[in-house]
């Protein structure tokens, strides 16, 4: 995977499957600085913080994200959505899996 | 997103065998026994294939039973794409089966999954678990296929005669994995 940019002060995002298609996007680097806005008082970014910056762009972003069974993975780990997310990491949103 | 190679990991955790493979080409499951009993295995050696259905499984709500499964209530299929994560599905593959190999005293543990465009009734996935009883070689399967199920990374996108769907997750998969915890 490509590194982030900025002196990899952004995290890098990916979408597989239906939330690819229909965000017509696979992946997008989100400055690090949007989700410290969101971010806790603490200063601690978590995966939330994350979605909350991309459900704001609307339509098919807040449907998928929001989505029952939105999975999330950060740094190729299954996590929670109240996983920390740093700057560098590369956090993925999907769909309930469905391989075998 | 998909990668066009195949991905193999092997490794050894305590004295079991480990072997992970994603790829987009076809496996020979005799060859696939072949290698884990060339790791010395003795006792019991389980294998599961998956193969690709003839019937759109995201349609499931309405196939509850075998007899609406035979009338084909849902579309005809006539082939599968399979997406995934390269680089996160190896290391949940390797993960389920590290976790298994702690659950049950196991020799080997191969997991082999293709990507790619599939056809009906082309193997997608095999399990081999080699123990030295069948009973935990058993249940290590249905283990690794019920986690293989819910956490790794793939995804089906049925092409029927109507066009393409992605496949709905079961809930029923997600059931037989709690019954693991």
């Amino acid at each position: 995977m490509a590194t982030g940019t900025l002196n990899n002060l952004t995290v890098t995002v990916l979408f597989f499957a239906q939330f690819r298609d229909r965000l017509k996007t696979d992946r997008l680097e989100c400055a690090f600085s949007d989700l410290m806005a969101e971010g806790s008082p603490d200063g601690l970014s978590t995966v939330d913080h994350l979605r909350k910056v991309l459900v704001a762009k609307g339509g098919d972003w807040k449907a998928c994200l929001e989505a029952k069974g939105c999975m999330v993975a950060v740094n190729q780990e299954m996590a929670g959505f109240s996983a920390q997310v740093q700057p560098g990491d590369e956090v993925a949103f999907f769909p309930p899996v469905t391989g075998g | 997103m998909d990668s066009t190679t195949a991905k193999t990991q092997r490794t050894q955790i305590d004295d079991t065998d480990i072997y992970v493979k994603v790829s987009p080409e076809p496996f020979e499951p005799s060859l696939e026994l072949a290698r884990v009993k060339r790791a010395g295995v003795t006792g019991a050696l389980v294998s599961f294939i998956g193969l690709v259905r003839d019937f759109n499984s995201g349609d499931a709500e309405v196939l509850n039973t075998f007899e609406t499964c035979s009338k084909k209530v849902g579309k005809k299929v006539e082939g599968l794409y399979l997406e995934h994560y390269p680089g996160m599905t190896e290391r949940v593959l390797e993960k389920i089966a590290a976790c298994a190999t702690k659950r049950w005293p196991l020799q080997a543990v191969s997991i082999v999954h293709r990507v790619g465009l599939l056809t009906v009734a082309d193997d997608i996935v095999l399990v081999v678990v080699a123990s030295s009883h069948r009973s935990d070689a058993f249940d290590a399967v249905m283990y690794i296929m019920d986690y293989l199920k819910t956490q790794a990374p793939f995804w089906k996108k049925s092409l029927t005669s109507e066009g393409e769907n992605w496949v709905k997750a079961q809930d029923s998969d997600v059931e037989a994995q709690k019954r693991w915890l």
